[in-house]
């Protein structure tokens, strides 16, 4: 199978990535060639396999839900690109 | 004490605990000595008078029973440090001020240690050559125009440089192991679990783990006992008895069993790199180990399976950078557009590159093709490991396929790039420990390592292993300063 234009740019949608023709060209190259390779792995059967979710063979372990941060909104608004002292601000959703 | 930044870190605890170096010379050596290693452009942020300060307040009042008394230590990027700059190496988080700090970090400054600056790596850990760092190539020590490997290239290049005594790294499909290889360094990758994830930038959850590196492997034990501990702020913690790694150091590995598994036999490898091999199951010979050999048939669709496992992984966790809670914002006419130019803008071409790839083989209607399919191979790659591992106690192989490679050389061809990962990435897939020792140079003087797989914490094994080895091999790094005016 291979990767098209109109492919990349429903992905780019997706991924919340803005992309202009030059680079989605680029992209459909280099996608193109990583999959080429990727799908080496469809000459092996494993239908009679299960999927490894995770190597670490433990139980999750419980924990009482205790709130452990307190008073750290102005920490948290700090690093925030634009902020309203007590709020995120993001461009006007509703009009 | 004219030459402190050549000491090994057990050298120079010891000449702390001793008392004939002082915190502060100490780390007045390696501030001094990064100051002059600009060109190698190993890091990102630098914090030279605030470590000047801890020093000098260590020395005040030194607790000498610490495993890191007053050592100072420049640590990769991808680490929350609280109050300071951690970049990812990505212009997404470069004004990213945390609040809080990682754990492994935590328990370096727990022992003692204190923070010389934030090391250079590429951009999220994604990338074998530093070069997809928003902040620039490193230099390699060893030579000019030389990439020193990645993701934890300044790390290796750090540690290689004498920069910094040890460093931490994080390894993801073989960031610590291929670096320390083209440095002449040492790196562990220790077992999925061993070391907290909490506070560490997210790449690829089921496979990211932290791990020292170091210029010898005693220096790496002692670091790996520090680092290692159970975190239940980390939900794939693992709560294992952990050892005293430097302490039970031992190069008595008699009768040890050691796989050599045949299909790491790669069509195109160089003929140095069978050599090095063949002179790798030599010393271990020489050790008193016992040589089996093994299969691990499925090797080859390993790189395959994590190039899918991986970039899905990161899809979802970088996700979160949309510029509202912190990290860089580009202008949009709206939210969404908002977004879509902040990432685009953001984030560099190999990250993008492995978001598309991540969101495309989770999409509707390609999950069990390519997500699915990727879990199961990544089964067969860790029932290849369990079925070695019933009749030899560890794995020999090379940690890379060829030494350093000059920067730009494979910049453009992602998956020229992505083939230095052939022997680390199955490492990562199975969740094992793999420790990367230096154990030679090509025709170039170039350094190569050696890796040794270990069972799922079965680290003190390996460390064994590379000591008893390291002693036989007594590799010398070639490094000339050249960098230093």
């Amino acid at each position: 199978m291979s990767i098209d234009l109109k492919t990349i740019k429903h992905i780019s949608k997706l991924s919340r990535i803005s992309v202009d023709e030059q680079k989605a060209e680029k992209l459909v190259e280099d996608l193109n060639s990583i999959f080429k390779f990727i799908e080496k792995l469809n000459k092996l059967k494993t239908d009679n396999v299960e999927p490894l979710t995770s190597v670490a063979e433990t139980t999750l372990k419980l924990r009482p839900d205790e709130v452990k941060s307190k008073d750290i909104r102005e920490q948290i608004i700090k690093n925030s690109p634009q902020d309203n002292e007590d709020y995120f601000v993001v461009p006007k959703v509703i009009e | 004490m004219s030459d402190i930044t050549k000491l090994t870190l057990s050298e120079l605890v010891k000449n702390i605990k001793d008392k004939k170096l002082s915190s502060e010379e100490v780390t007045k050596a390696f501030i001094d000595r990064s100051e002059k290693s600009k060109e190698l452009n190993t890091y990102i942020t630098e914090d030279y008078s605030s470590a000047l300060e801890k020093s000098k307040k260590f020395d005040q009042k030194p607790n000498l029973d610490l495993k890191l008394p007053g050592i100072p230590i420049a640590v990769k990027d991808l680490f929350c440090t609280k109050d300071i700059r951690t970049t990812a190496g990505s212009k997404i988080l470069d004004n990213f001020i945390p609040s809080y700090e990682s754990t492994v970090t935590q328990n370096i400054w727990n022992e003692g240690a204190i923070l010389l600056g934030k090391l250079n790596c590429d951009e999220f850990a994604m990338g074998s050559s530093n070069e997809t760092s928003f902040f620039g190539n490193v230099q390699n020590p060893i030579d000019k125009n030389l990439v020193p490997g990645g993701s934890s290239g300044g790390s290796a290049s750090a540690v290689a440089g004498q920069l910094t005594p040890i460093t931490i790294g994080t390894d993801t499909g073989g960031s610590i192991r291929q670096p320390a290889s083209f440095t002449g360094t040492v790196g562990l990758k220790p077992t999925y679990g061993s070391c907290s994830r909490y506070g560490i930038v997210a790449f690829a959850s089921s496979l990211d783990q932290a791990g020292p590196m170091a210029q010898n492997v005693k220096d790496c034990a002692l670091l790996h006992e520090v680092i290692s501990t159970y975190d239940p702020k980390d939900s794939t913690s693992i709560d294992f008895k952990r050892n005293e790694y430097s302490k039970e150091l031992t190069n008595n590995i008699k009768g040890t069993k050691i796989g050599i598994p045949k299909e790491y036999r790669v069509d195109g490898m160089p003929k140095e790199i069978e050599e090095l091999w063949q002179k790798g199951i030599q010393y271990a010979k020489d050790c008193g180990a016992e040589i089996v050999d093994i299969s691990l048939p499925h090797t080859s669709y390993a790189l395959p399976s994590y190039y899918i496992v991986a970039p899905a992984e990161a899809s979802s966790n970088l996700a979160r950078y949309d510029g509202v809670k912190y990290g860089f914002r580009a202008k949009g006419e709206n939210l969404i557009d908002m977004y879509e130019k902040t990432r685009s803008e953001g984030f560099g071409a190999e990250v993008q590159r492995r978001i598309m790839i991540g969101t495309y083989v989770l999409s509707s209607g390609y999950y069990d093709a390519y997500y699915l399919k990727a879990q199961k191979v990544r089964k067969l790659i860790k029932n290849d490991f369990d079925d070695a591992y019933k009749k030899v106690d560890a794995i020999l192989t090379p940690s890379t396929p060829s030494s350093a490679f000059k920067i730009g050389e494979k910049k453009d061809d992602p998956v020229s790039m992505y083939l230095n990962d052939i022997f680390t990435v199955p490492v990562n897939l199975a969740g094992l420990p793999g420790i990367s020792i230096p154990a030679g140079h090509d025709s170039k003087g170039y350094p190569l390592g050696l890796q040794i797989i270990g069972k799922a914490f079965d680290e003190q094994n390996i460390l064994n292993i590379a000591f008893a080895m390291e002693e036989k091999i007594n590799f010398k790094n070639k490094i000339t300063d050249w960098w230093i005016k």
